[in-house]
């Protein structure tokens, strides 16, 4: 009982929720490669508001504010380490990386090289109930960096 | 412990799924009875029956099974006319569940321009969603009473909200968030006073208060049938016989008509005219028994048991450091569901913490964010007791909310 419990809330998933890296938005969201998103898990009520800037194929920033549970949290301020300053293509694999290791049903044996401090969430894995909150962030990300390459595709042509 | 039900120990026995066990061999401590009720083995016995040996479909099979399972539909309605103390057994209209109820009379009342909707800030999503869908279609007003900081209705501006041309008065009669019961006879009458129908969501209500339509003098009452013990799957309109009988169908198909044309159709009276198609008939059997199990142990006894637990909880919650109690804070003033925040830890975390201790209760918005949002607050965590839940169980909450701010280090 416990160690399932223990599993899923790792000393570095408190560290994360009580000091979020990066939080907070920044930036100007109407400058070229910038994308705004607005998330919510409509069943618990946990919201992220979320700003990629993406220039030259890098991801420059990612700020966010949000308000959740410390698994979302955390989450978001793991997703904020791990790709900022990364060029798009790796940030992608990262986020496929995750993605699989959230939906593995805990069966996945998370790629430290890959996902860092990110393979704590492995435990998240074994909770269906928790996997929405670790992944609010993510897809969140995912969506507002579409909307981002979109925006400076746009300016470009 | 003083309004407790005599016989908890039988009781507790009606209900199989106590008896369980979870992951790590805890027992199971059921504290999200305003979700769902469990539900007692007479209750399942009479569906299983159903199944096994009465079974098939009702109204129009002429055999034998047939008529049984008629039989048993009909006697469901009975016995929840007999619940609600409903004058005529035709004002018992049987659907999906209450938020189907609700929405059948929000889509079949009639409204338009500068007509008026009155609801309150303290509703469940569906008593919300479905009137600002009415009033959009319609063009009419959606207005509501506010909240004061205690949690009750804010009565102050009621001359003002309703009007000559308020329409509906819709309200709930036991908050499922804030707990807060509210006096829906003084609704009903103020409904009426203006020549507005009113509707009560009993959902809450239903479970641990007498609800007797003729008393509250309302116009319509809707609640669910698997928070009253009974199974999901169905739930209960009730209406003035000539009310509903003015009312136009909600939606058309077999059972609800009188004669069919290719030109035209003509509907049957109430309650057929609502029961469109094949209706859930061994639920209503459920149904049917779970109330007749509530009224053989009493509403009385039940409400006097459910403010024994609640007064006995908020005086435990009051022990934990940082725990902020949403609603009224005297028992007699509420129902057997109470929300709350712990500093520190959010909702989520701290059903996790709990249930990995095997106490089961409810974090999130409850399907009531307009609430929520009232009082500044974005989700919450909510216990809810019901006829079986002990002092005990209590205990093991409190217990539990003290562990898990120790588990987050919080203060």
């Amino acid at each position: 009982m416990s160690t399932d419990l223990d599993a899923l809330y790792q000393e570095i998933i408190l560290d994360h929720y009580k000091h979020p890296h990066h939080k907070g938005l920044r930036g100007d969201p109407s400058s070229a490669g910038t994308a705004e998103v607005h998330h919510v898990n409509p069943t618990c009520g946990d919201e992220v508001t979320l700003r990629v800037h993406l220039d030259d194929g890098v991801v420059r920033d990612v700020s966010y504010d949000s308000v959740g549970c410390s698994i979302s949290q955390a989450s978001a301020s793991v997703l904020t380490d791990l790709v900022i300053g990364k060029p798009l293509d790796e940030a992608m694999t990262i986020h496929q990386t995750f993605l699989e290791l959230m939906q593995g049903k805990g069966q996945v044996e998370p790629d430290e090289d890959v996902l860092e401090d990110a393979i704590a969430f492995a435990g998240v894995a074994k909770f269906p109930a928790r996997v929405k909150c670790a992944l609010l962030s993510w897809m969140a990300w995912k969506d507002a960096t579409a909307q981002a390459q979109a925006d400076n595709e746009g300016s470009a042509s | 412990m003083e309004g407790l039900l005599p016989d908890l120990e039988v009781i507790r026995k009606d209900f199989p799924i106590l008896e369980r066990t979870l992951a790590g061999g805890v027992p199971l401590v059921y504290l999200d009875s305003a979700n769902t009720s469990q539900k007692p083995q007479v209750v399942i016995d009479s569906m299983v029956d159903h199944l096994e040996r009465h079974n098939a479909n009702i109204a129009r099979a002429m055999h034998q099974l047939g008529a049984e399972s008629t039989e048993a539909f009909e006697a469901a309605r009975d016995q929840v006319a007999a619940f609600l103390n409903a004058p005529s057994r035709n004002e018992v209209v049987f659907t999906k569940n209450a938020t189907e109820a609700l929405n059948l009379l929000a889509r079949t009342i009639e409204l338009g321009p500068g007509d008026n909707v009155v609801i309150t800030e303290m509703e469940h999503h569906s008593n919300i969603v479905s009137w600002q869908l009415a009033c959009e279609r319609s063009g009419a007003e959606l207005r509501w009473f506010g909240l004061t900081d205690e949690g009750e209705l804010d009565m102050s501006n009621a001359d003002q909200l309703v009007d000559e041309h308020t329409k509906v008065v819709a309200f709930t009669w036991v908050s499922n968030m804030l707990g807060t019961i509210n006096p829906v006879a003084d609704l009903a009458a103020l409904a009426r006073a203006h020549g507005a129908l009113s509707v009560v969501d009993a959902s809450q209500a239903a479970p641990q208060l007498t609800v007797d339509v003729q008393a509250v003098d309302c116009d319509f009452l809707v609640f669910t049938g698997h928070k009253v013990c009974g199974p999901t799957g169905i739930g209960v309109l009730w209406g003035r016989e000539q009310l509903l009988n003015e009312l136009p169908p909600f939606h058309g198909g077999g059972e609800m008509i009188e004669t069919v044309t290719m030109a035209r159709s003509t509907y049957a009276k109430a309650p057929h005219r609502f029961e469109a198609g094949t209706p859930p008939i061994v639920e209503a059997v459920g149904l049917g028994c779970a109330v007749d199990y509530l009224r053989h142990i009493g509403l009385e006894a039940i409400h006097r048991h459910e403010q024994a637990i609640t007064a006995y909880a908020l005086e435990g919650l009051q022990t934990v450091p940082g725990v902020r109690v949403m609603g009224p804070l005297e028992a007699t003033r509420r129902g057997g569901a109470i929300s709350f925040e712990l500093d520190g830890v959010h909702p989520h975390d701290i059903a996790q913490v709990l249930d990995s201790r095997g106490v089961a209760v409810r974090a999130g918005h409850h399907c009531a964010k307009p609430a929520h949002a009232r009082f500044g607050v974005q989700s919450s965590t909510r216990m809810s007791s019901y006829l079986y839940t002990t002092p005990a169980e209590i205990d093991a909450l409190v217990e539990g909310l003290h562990h898990t701010r120790s588990y987050f280090k919080v203060g």
